[in-house]
């Protein structure tokens, strides 16, 4: 366990591991927290799953940990770090199972005010129509010749299958596509479990909620996005499914005995990796991005279908519905990018998971209308509290190479939530705060409980204080879909 | 006094772990499975009895515990089966399982996958003992 006086401050919100900590640490781990924040992190195992990371072959910079931190396996939640291009390391367990998992941002034309006794039958409508649960399929079935082109397309096969439309998919991360997927290099478990699952929210931590637009921080932003203080927006939270899943779990086992052949040495073996440009290394990257695009089109598809449903619902009460995309981002992926150390630009592969990029204004990816405001950065809160819209800032590729939180963060265990919340009480508490609810398992909800995560203004405000975001808008819940 | 073979779930933020302990191998493997449905919610339907044979390989007891909980895993999610005889045979890196079972009647938690995270099978004074951490 990391002693919390170890730890060197920086600023109020920036706290650093020195590689004294521990003789295996190759670079310093800087934390972005209040005081009150990192005393709550330093009570379980991230910091040192941090430190773990920092002993990797070929890690540059600092590993850094946002506030949203939690223990996770081998590499902490809410953890980023680049390694060197070419020969640096590349670590499926340090992206996560879930390749991809990221959250996709919808606004609409529709007024909470008009449509409020409208929000049960909207709750429903997109609990009809976006399929969720343990092991759902989808309505698609696909062959591998089409499984394939969902690998390598991404949201852009969706937006040709007629899921979507041309700004969805410029307003997704990336352009809604890794280059460089290779579907050869994806097992048959993986293909199998794919086939059925694009269109599916899946279970667990997964959700759809509608929210209203509280409070615009950033009018300027926040007009470019098209938020405006109490209209409705759609956030769905999902990733990879079963396809992503198979994928790393293939590769976490082939990894094994990469790591005895390049004679790498890991303090915990689902840290296992293998350079960048070896063959096992290539085969994984080609695999995972095959993965992450699969998970771009997942959600495009599920975009398609909340628009669906908010049709269903709302037409007749209001003025013809419409939704259109804020952003989609990723907050577990590896991906090849430039920043700065001690002022020298480097190509590098940062590994994010649990972290979202957060690039700031002038960052060629962004589509024309973001350039000047940065990137929109997507902060889900925990069920039934607030969520954020916020914007990556000028100096975040030096501070956090771009990196921001992507969530509240866990406090509190699953079983202990399970036994100390009781599934249907919770329901009718948010239900009594006038938050609808469709859940499809009480035990499930219970886990997700609000008091199981940390608070995401707090959050929110630590990484607005280290300036590696700004504030553009809350939102606040009036329905959560959850399988 | 601990019973010769059993499981429980212990605490983690994130994710499920679950301690279990087993007088061999191969117990440890069919307890592990065991648990793992449990903390799933599987429950089995009704429907025909299903049987697999499986034969699995890995470099040591840790690979081999990972192997074939991932195989439950994709069998539950691809075939919708769950198994209730579990007859294993564990020796030098191999695996041979056969498995009885029957379809999925229904399943409250998704576990995405088995990890390796600090993954040790330990030998105690009754047999062996592990603790697995499911990414859920």
């Amino acid at each position: 366990m990391v002693d919390l006086k170890d730890l060197r401050r920086i600023s109020d919100h920036e706290w650093e591991i020195p590689t004294s900590v521990r003789a295996d640490m190759r670079v310093p781990v800087r934390v972005f927290a209040s005081r009150a924040l990192l005393e709550a992190i330093g009570g379980e195992s991230s910091l040192e799953q941090a430190v773990n990371a920092a002993t990797l072959p070929g890690v540059v910079g600092r590993v850094l940990v946002m506030p949203d931190v939690h223990q996770g396996y081998g590499f902490p939640i809410g953890g980023v770090a680049a390694t060197e291009l070419p020969h640096g390391l590349i670590s499926p367990g340090a992206i996560g199972y879930d390749i991809n998992c990221g959250v996709r941002l919808l606004a609409s034309n529709v007024r909470f005010a008009d449509v409020e006794g409208a929000i049960g039958d909207l709750a429903s409508a997109l609990d009809a129509a976006c399929p969720s649960g343990v092991g759902t399929g989808g309505r698609l079935k696909l062959d591998d010749r089409e499984l394939e082109r969902v690998c390598r397309e991404g949201g852009e096969w969706a937006r040709r299958r007629g899921y979507g439309t041309e700004s969805d998919v410029a307003r997704t991360e990336g352009g809604g596509v890794l280059a460089g997927a290779d579907f050869a290099k994806v097992g048959r478990r993986a293909r199998d479990r794919g086939r059925t699952q694009v269109g599916t929210l899946g279970a667990g931590n997964h959700f759809i909620e509608v929210e209203v637009v509280d409070e615009v921080f950033d009018v300027d932003a926040a007009r470019a996005m098209g938020l405006e203080e109490g209209f409705l927006t759609v956030l769905i939270h999902c990733g990879s499914r079963g396809f992503g899943h198979q994928v790393c779990t293939d590769y976490v086992k082939s990894f094994q005995g990469a790591v005895e052949r390049y004679h790498i040495r890991l303090p915990d073996r689902e840290l296992v990796c293998a350079p960048n440009d070896s063959p096992e290394g290539q085969d994984y990257l080609a695999a995972m991005r095959c993965a992450a695009n699969y998970a771009f089109a997942n959600r495009q598809v599920l975009a398609h279908h909340a628009r669906g449903a908010f049709t269903e619902a709302l037409r007749g009460r209001t003025r013809e519905p419409h939704l259109h995309q804020v952003y989609d981002i990723a907050h577990n992926m590896g991906k090849t990018e430039e920043h700065a150390f001690d002022g020298v630009r480097r190509r590098v592969c940062v590994h994010r998971k649990g972290a979202t990029r957060a690039f700031g204004p002038g960052f060629p990816d962004l589509p024309p209308e973001y350039r000047a405001i940065g990137q929109p950065v997507l902060v889900p809160g925990s069920m039934g509290t607030a969520s954020w819209v916020l914007a990556g800032t000028e100096g975040s590729s030096e501070r956090s190479l771009a990196s921001c939180c992507h969530g509240a963060g866990r406090t509190m265990s699953r079983s202990r939530a399970k036994r100390t919340i009781h599934g249907g009480a919770l329901r009718k508490e948010l239900e009594e705060r006038g938050i609808r609810v469709r859940a499809g398992s009480m035990p499930g909800l219970a886990e997700e409980a609000p008091a199981a995560y940390k608070d995401v203004d707090a959050v929110v405000d630590a990484v607005v204080a280290a300036g590696i975001a700004r504030k553009v808008a809350r939102l606040r819940p009036v329905a959560v879909v959850k399988g | 006094m601990q019973a010769r073979q059993g499981h429980r779930e212990l605490g983690h933020t994130a994710d499920w772990a679950l301690e279990v302990w087993a007088p061999d191998l191969a117990t440890l493997l069919a307890e592990a499975a065991i648990g793992m449905y449990r903390l799933m919610g599987v429950v089995r339907a009704d429907g025909p009895r299903q049987r697999r044979r499986l034969e699995l390989e890995g470099a040591d007891r840790e690979s081999l515990l990972v192997e074939f909980l991932a195989e439950l895993l994709y069998l539950a999610e691809s075939e919708g089966l769950a198994f209730d005889v579990l007859e294993l045979v564990a020796a030098e890196g191999r695996l041979e399982a056969r498995l009885e079972g029957a379809p999925i009647g229904s399943q409250t938690k998704e576990i995405k996958a088995v990890t390796y995270h600090k993954l040790e099978v330990r030998d105690t004074d009754q047999g062996l003992e592990t603790c697995i951490v499911f990414d859920v």
